[in-house]
């Protein structure tokens, strides 16, 4: 019996494929103009390097901001609750996750059950998200997935004062001008990244053990920054990026 | 056609319109409400004076002194409604004022100066009433509205009751109180009629207990009304408390959902889920936001918002109303500590059987808004309930993002479904 999970996000999309309750296979592809069309392709792309078809798969469930316009899939359930099956199903004892995806940034607590107790979610900006340091990484003409090793070789970290995306940009290039070296640039973006992240965490009691999942997670910086300010260890797994369409495989496999 | 005729064409209808209203039963809110604003908007022709106040102002003074109360925050109400919130909030942003402030100030200052909005403006006022209990906004747009018409401003200062209403503020609200008659009676060039003042006081005092008898017909399962429902039937208890038409409005009103409650007929058909609102509503979203909670069989039975207006009876004594209105006008909910609000907020909880709490982070309501985290807290320790914070604006749908919402919405009942199956 197979299971599918397809996470439909702002920058990227992602499935997995459960057989038997395990993960057999994930994939990430970005999700583009239309949302329609990226679940289908991430789903197929899948489906075909694992040597299934369609017909296979017994139960799907989508899930993040396009998961209302898929057709083809039983049920969409919102990412809140997916990524919480997630975690609950890779770690079982995890009571928090935090989520840091293209858009959204979002903590979790979770009951014994793995139920979702409480959440919190970004607001009207999306500082402090993948996007941002998308914007940032753009600025300071780095590759992204080098930003995490980057700013771990930073003596300090530079200060970033503003709360908005647009307003950081020219903060970043004005630090640029003055000759700031750049590990300390990604370091203080990342330490203003995690200030947003944990203020949203705190304010629904996050406890140990923490999750970190979302594209985010991958980034080691963002990681230990956030560490150092909840004073909190942070597992990131395997899974970290795929967690959502993993959390809504799992959900496939109880309806 | 000159503005004389105009306004005696409207004056005319109004009083055609109030003749068949009198003779017909069951009087709709829309008709009550258009009357009302005709003969606000011809007052001068029938030689009554306009007082504009605010929401939580002593209004029965007015009704007793055959002046015409109008309610810039039911004028708010209606433009947001009619989704001419964020035009009006622009305009006034492009007169200088800062865009975090209220929405319902923003959109009244500049309509003012243009006339527009729903029912192309309100009428001119003779005079302003404006009591701080609700926020402190209202001292400077009420300035500021004294100083564009020219017109004289009664403030009525109530102090914050962080925990008791102490004998000094007993005192202090009583004697403004006592100013308060002196200035209608100044500006109108005539004496307060005691005796009427009393008939007024009780019909005050039954309009508000009919209102609660409203509310609470949404204790029973499944409720017959829903907050969305109490938004709209509200108008009367704020804008024409004090006066006989109120009475029987609500005395038909909880005849029709009695009946309901009998027949076990639910506002929402499959109700399952009973929740909370609390702050205002978001006047440009409520058929999206009800559909959105009844696609989930969710039912908002009950609301922080609604019962403001019947909340501080229990302060109120109908032989005695001038002197215990200053207590309740001062203890109402905007004007109380937060271990307060939040013992207001789960006594609810336990009256209507709620399974959640939606708070609605009003942008524009500060008093409202600051403080809900904490109430959040106490609420979840103490009942152990799912909370959800919505962020908008009651008026100013620029402040509104539907997927956000909807993808936070979802997520909650999501979450309470799970622990309720």
């Amino acid at each position: 019996m197979y299971f599918a999970g397809i996470d439909i996000g702002s920058i990227t999309s992602k499935a997995a494929i459960l057989k038997d309750g395990r993960v057999i296979g994930v994939r990430v592809i970005f999700t583009g103009y239309n949302a329609e069309l990226a679940g289908w392709n991430v789903y197929r792309e899948l489906l075909g390097e694992l040597g299934l078809v369609a017909s296979d798969v017994d139960k799907i469930v989508s899930t993040g901001y396009g998961r209302n316009s898929l057709s083809f899939v039983d049920k969409a359930v919102t990412e809140i609750i997916c990524h919480g099956t997630g975690a609950h199903y890779l770690y079982p004892h995890v009571r928090s996750i935090i989520d840091v995806g293209g858009q959204d940034s979002k903590a979790m607590v979770l009951d014994e059950g793995g139920r979702v107790k409480d959440f919190a979610m970004n607001d009207k900006c999306a500082a402090g998200t993948g996007r941002f340091l998308e914007v940032m990484a753009r600025a300071l003409e780095v590759d992204l997935d080098a930003f995490g090793d980057i700013s771990l070789k930073a003596e300090k970290a530079a200060k970033i004062s503003s709360i908005c995306t647009v307003f950081a940009e020219s903060e970043v290039i004005s630090l640029i001008s003055k000759g700031e070296q750049r590990e300390s640039i990604i370091a203080g973006i990342h330490e203003s990244v995690a200030s947003r992240i944990s203020a949203l965490a705190m304010r629904i009691g996050v406890r140990e053990p923490v999750m970190m999942t979302g594209g985010v997670a991958k980034n080691r910086g963002v990681v230990k920054a956030l560490e150092k300010k909840l004073r909190m260890t942070i597992e990131v797994s395997e899974y970290a990026q795929t967690n959502g369409a993993v959390g809504a495989a799992v959900l496939a496999m109880k309806l | 056609m000159s503005r004389f005729m105009k306004d005696l064409l409207i004056y005319c209808l109004a009083k055609a319109k109030k003749a068949k209203l009198g003779l017909s039963k069951n009087k709709g809110m829309r008709d009550i409400m258009t009357v009302y604003y005709m003969e606000a908007k011809t007052a001068r022709l029938s030689r009554r004076k306009v007082a504009w106040i605010t929401s939580g102002g002593p209004v029965e003074p007015l009704i007793a002194m055959d002046i015409i109360p109008v309610y810039p925050e039911n004028h708010g109400a209606m433009i947001g409604a009619s989704k001419m919130g964020a035009e009006l909030c622009e305009k006034a942003e492009e007169m200088g004022y800062s865009r975090d402030l209220c929405s319902y100030a923003r959109s009244d200052i500049s309509c003012a100066t243009v006339n527009g909005g729903p029912i192309g403006g309100l009428p001119r006022p003779d005079m302003l009433v404006c009591c701080n209990n609700i926020c402190g906004t209202v001292l400077k747009w009420y300035e500021i509205q004294a100083r564009y018409f020219n017109v004289p401003l009664f403030i009525l200062d109530t102090p914050f009751c962080h925990t008791e209403y102490a004998e000094e503020m007993k005192r202090y609200v009583k004697r403004q109180i006592e100013e308060y008659l002196v200035f209608l009676e100044d500006v109108c060039g005539r004496k307060l009629n005691h005796a009427t003042m009393e008939k007024v006081g009780r019909l005050s005092v039954e309009g508000q207990q009919l209102w609660q008898a409203v509310l609470d017909t949404a204790a029973n399962r499944p409720s017959p009304m829903t907050a969305f429902d109490a938004f709209f039937h509200l108008a009367l208890i704020v804008t024409l408390r004090g006066t006989q038409i109120t009475v029987d409005y609500y005395r038909n009103l909880l005849k029709t959902l009695n009946d309901k409650v009998e027949k076990g007929i639910g506002a929402v058909p499959n109700e399952r889920y009973r929740l909370l609102w609390d702050n205002l509503p978001i006047w440009y979203r409520l058929r999206w936001l009800s559909k959105k909670f009844a696609e989930h069989d969710a039912c908002l039975v009950a609301d922080t918002y609604t019962t403001a207006w019947c909340g501080t009876l229990k302060y109120m004594d109908e032989n005695k109303f001038l002197d215990s209105m200053a207590e309740a006008y001062t203890r109402i909910y905007l004007n109380i500590g937060i271990d307060e609000m939040a013992k207001t907020v789960m006594d609810m909880i336990d009256k209507y059987h709620v399974d959640g709490f939606v708070m609605h982070s009003n942008r524009s309501c500060k008093p409202y808004s600051l403080g809900q985290y904490d109430i959040r807290r106490i609420v979840q320790e103490e009942k152990g309930i799912p909370c959800l914070v919505i962020e908008a604006d009651m008026t100013d749908e620029r402040n509104f993002s539907e997927s956000q919402v909807a993808t936070r919405i979802n997520a909650f009942m999501e979450m309470i479904k799970e622990r309720k199956g």
